[in-house]
């Protein structure tokens, strides 16, 4: 019942395409064709990086009809919880690891008169693949890419030499800032705008856009965060009476499946609303770190989407 | 009859500025302009002055005065028509750039077809600012032959154009800008309960 | 498989019956004998050999007499086919998941040849035979939802997902259950829904729609839905409603079990990959009173259900005028004993 049907793969090459950042192709391990997505989906990829089960989500950077291989570029984090620093360091061609089906948090709007992309650093990815898919359906859109240079910003040569003047590229390390307040100033009824970056981007990004009279409903972004950490504590399960220790680096849901425990999910971003979970007790200050439940849902305490919240310190009884 | 348990059934919040937006296109009837001056009333003067309000209504030279003086200082473009003050908002969309808030204030028709006119420009319905006043007649559409019956006071109604008997149901398509009329004595033919002027 | 499909009509002299062999595997949809409403959905995952549930899609001995009459709907009233302009990537989607499928589990009646985009379709049974480019309409005689929705049982609807919510954008509806696309094209999941009593109060779309929009590739869902029909008729639309709304009149005690049909709709949900749409098939079946009483337990069954209706349903389903002489017609064969969980024959 939970999480997505998993196929396994073969890494069919692996390539460093910016400074930190790699791009990783995978094939069926039967050759068997994959499924077609569409432009803004990720798949999830499961890692067992030494003792621990990670499933991180990654964008699907290729071209959406492309059966043949997928691809996804991954940012070597610094303060990695595990995940990137494995797929750096542990997987190469040859490797066999397991990924989810594509699924779409990100979709362009598809009754938009025109695309205007946003991309900050490895924020470029899902809009790989939905320009592709913008391209084929003759859509009118244009990308914003902020990079600190130009050895760090991913693709930066192939998007200009595909897209030609459909793509503008900033430099921080020339100073080089996005023009937000000028390009959402001069857009066309019906134009949408998506974002993808940085948390403190998209922040300033949803700001301007509401500061120049956009409604809210032409206004879309997306940021894959790892579920922050914190203290240890305790999730008792009502259901099987179990008790599970989520330790400071974890997840409810990585806690769980460590031990065993079959609980819902899907995209692990705190998204999709999948992984929504009844709170029986709760002795503890609940972080909601999702994006999906309502603000009377959080002051409720009676909700908690397992893959990003977590409690201070304490326990929480949870209907499982 | 603005409760419905017919979740198709819109629900119009009322209108509120967009402090933001640096143009607002208003449209509205005679009884929606009362909920225009309230909206300035809770704005600043500078928000009326990115206003352009489309008055559709027939208006006597009186009315025209007091509410051209209502309205200032937002620029008031009067309509002698509803389907006139419609092409009119077309035509403004045409050319108009994002950050432009759209508002309706008046009758179900009138709010109806300025949200249908903003989804050809691709502005989605939530997006657009709504107030109902006046009378609650409806635009209706017959079912079966397709044809619009405007200005609809009772239920049931004679289709105009198939001249069916229709229940006007709460059933309410964005798209058409309209309720559906559906045949009411199709079981028994002349089985007709008395009309009733729900909507006036 | 030894399909033999009958010569049949759904109108005018209504010549439509189930075969005694085609009676078992009726997808009788009611799993206790009292009534209840639920989202019962469940993984649309391949069942028993020559059940409904086999296949994906479903052909049975209705299929060629169900065309022509989906072809003659369609030629008196070209709005019950529609596809919103942003559609064009699900219509070629439904038509790649119906293709495969259907040359997958039906190899002696359809034929799908591939290579790249050059694609060579083989309907036997409707004659036909289309070579076509994948993704250029310009290549097939109707857009790719109308051409291969003329040529599967069922009514189809596709759903675009945006804004957390699904829009039912684009379909192809010839047999329904009284609601009109044309009217509701364009509408959400509430929307759509909206006429439908009780079900809003309970929670049960809000739970359905979180459930459809994480519909994941490669994992249909299926449920059963149901109403009653006079006459073994397909298009019981609003359209037409004035011409067919006075069936109910002409039930009698004497005709009741031959007029009175048991309609069940399986309803199936695929995620479509390109356009991340949500395709919606309904494959409706019909069964008269007579032909369902010769399963014992669903004879048992279906009175205690009708019984056990709220009003509401009664109201909704337009089944008033005829449920008394329905459950009178019933009422000799429930002879109290229990029947066994489950829809399906003992």
């Amino acid at each position: 019942m939970s999480g997505s049907l998993l196929r396994r793969v073969r890494v069919a090459e692996v390539e460093r395409v910016a400074n930190r950042i790699k791009r990783f192709r995978f094939v069926d391990v039967d050759n068997a064709p994959l499924s077609e997505f569409s432009g803004g989906s990720h798949i999830s990829v499961v890692m067992h990086a030494g003792d621990r089960l990670l499933r991180n989500p990654y964008s699907l950077m290729g071209a959406p009809s492309d059966t043949s291989s997928y691809q996804i570029s991954v940012l070597n984090v610094e303060d990695s919880r595990g995940g990137s620093k494995f797929m750096h360091e542990k997987v190469s061609v040859g490797t066999e690891l397991e990924i989810g089906q594509p699924l779409n948090l990100f979709p362009p709007a598809k009754l938009a008169k025109k695309h205007v992309l946003i991309a900050g650093g490895i924020g470029i990815t899902p809009f790989m693949s939905m320009m592709n898919e913008l391209d084929g359906l003759h859509s009118d859109f244009e990308l914003h890419y902020g990079v600190r240079s130009l050895e760090d910003g991913a693709y930066c040569k192939y998007l200009q030499s595909r897209y030609g003047s459909r793509v503008n590229i900033y430099r921080q390390d020339q100073g080089q800032l996005i023009p937000l307040e000028r390009i959402l100033g001069d857009q066309r009824l019906g134009t949408h705008v998506y974002v993808c970056g940085p948390k403190p981007m998209i922040e300033w990004s949803l700001q301007t856009a509401k500061l120049l009279g956009w409604p809210d409903e032409n206004v879309h972004s997306e940021q894959f965060s790892a579920p922050p950490p914190g203290k240890q504590f305790l999730v008792k399960l009502a259901r099987s009476g179990r008790e599970v220790i989520v330790r400071g680096h974890q997840s409810i849901l990585e806690a769980l499946e460590e031990n065993g425990v079959d609980a819902p999910f899907l995209c692990r971003g705190g998204a999709c609303g999948q992984c929504e979970t009844q709170v029986v007790a709760c002795d503890g200050f609940i972080e909601h770190n999702d994006h999906f439940l309502t603000e009377p849902e959080r002051v409720s305490g009676k909700k908690i989407m397992i893959c990003m919240s977590r409690i201070q310190t304490g326990s929480i009884t949870l209907d499982l | 009859m603005t409760v419905s348990t017919i979740k198709s059934r819109p629900i119009y919040p009322g209108l509120s500025p967009d402090l933001n937006a640096r143009r607002n296109i208003i449209v509205c009837d005679k009884a929606g302009a009362a909920a225009v001056t309230e909206l300035f009333s809770r704005a600043d003067s500078a928000f009326a002055e990115r206003t352009t309000i489309i008055l559709a209504d027939s208006l006597s030279a009186t009315e025209t005065q007091t509410l051209s003086r209502d309205l200032a200082p937002a620029a008031v473009e009067i309509q002698p028509t509803l389907a006139d003050g419609i092409a009119r908002l077309r035509q403004l969309l045409e050319t108009a750039p994002m950050g432009l808030r759209l508002y309706a204030a008046g009758s179900e028709p009138l709010i109806g077809l300025v949200v249908q006119a903003g989804l050809d420009f691709s502005i989605d319905h939530l997006s657009i600012r709504t107030e109902h006043r006046g009378s609650l007649m409806r635009r209706v559409q017959c079912v079966h032959c397709k044809g619009y019956i405007e200005n609809v006071t009772t239920n049931p109604v004679k289709c105009t154009h198939c001249g069916l008997t229709l229940l006007v149901r709460d059933h309410y398509s964005r798209r058409l800008a309209a309720f559906q009329g559906v045949c009411i004595d199709a079981e028994v033919p002349g089985e007709i309960p008395p009309t009733e002027a729900l909507y006036q | 498989m030894g399909l033999t499909f009958r010569n049949e009509t759904f109108r005018d002299d209504f010549t439509y019956t189930n075969s005694p062999s085609n009676i078992r595997r009726f997808p009788f949809p009611f799993v206790e004998d009292q009534y209840r409403y639920s989202v019962n959905i469940e993984p649309h995952t391949p069942g028993p050999k020559g059940s409904p549930f086999e296949h994906h899609f479903d052909v049975d001995e209705h299929y060629v007499s169900e065309m022509r009459d989906r072809a003659m709907v369609l030629a008196a009233d070209p709005l019950r086919c529609q596809a919103l302009p942003h559609m064009m990537t699900a219509q070629w989607d439904m038509l790649e998941l119906l293709m495969t499928s259907l040359a997958r589990d039906y190899p002696e009646h359809f034929t799908l040849h591939r290579d790249g985009t050059a694609w060579h379709w083989i309907n036997r049974p409707l004659g036909i035979d289309q070579k076509f480019t994948f993704l250029d309409a310009s290549t097939l005689p109707y857009p790719p939802m109308e051409f291969i929705g003329r040529q599967v049982q069922g009514d189809f609807s596709i759903q675009d997902q945006r804004d957390n919510q699904l829009w039912m954008d684009a379909g192809i509806i010839t047999s329904q259950a009284d609601w009109s696309l044309d009217f509701d094209v364009g509408m959400n999941f509430f929307e759509w829904h909206g006429p439908v009593p009780l079900a809003h109060e309970a929670g049960v779309f809000e739970r359905a729609l979180k459930f459809l929009l994480n519909l994941q590739i490669g994992k249909p869902v299926r449920r059963l839905n149901w109403t009653m029909t006079i006459n073994p008729r397909l298009d019981t639309s609003p359209e037409n409603y004035h011409k067919w709304a006075s069936d109910r009149m002409t039930v009698t005690p004497e005709n009741v079990g031959q007029k009175v049909h048991l309609r069940v709709e399986m309803q199936g949900l695929f995620r479509l990959p390109r356009s991340n749409a949500i395709l919606f098939s309904i494959r409706g079946y019909l069964m008269s009173l007579e032909q369902i009483v010769t399963v014992p337990k669903w004879g048992r069954r279906l009175p205690r259900v009708l019984a056990s209706l709220p009003p509401e349903l009664v109201e909704y389903k337009s089944l008033g005028r005829y449920r008394d002489m329905a459950l009178a017609y019933l009422a000799p064969y429930d002879d109290g004993a229990p029947t066994s969980p489950g829809g399906g024959p003992d």
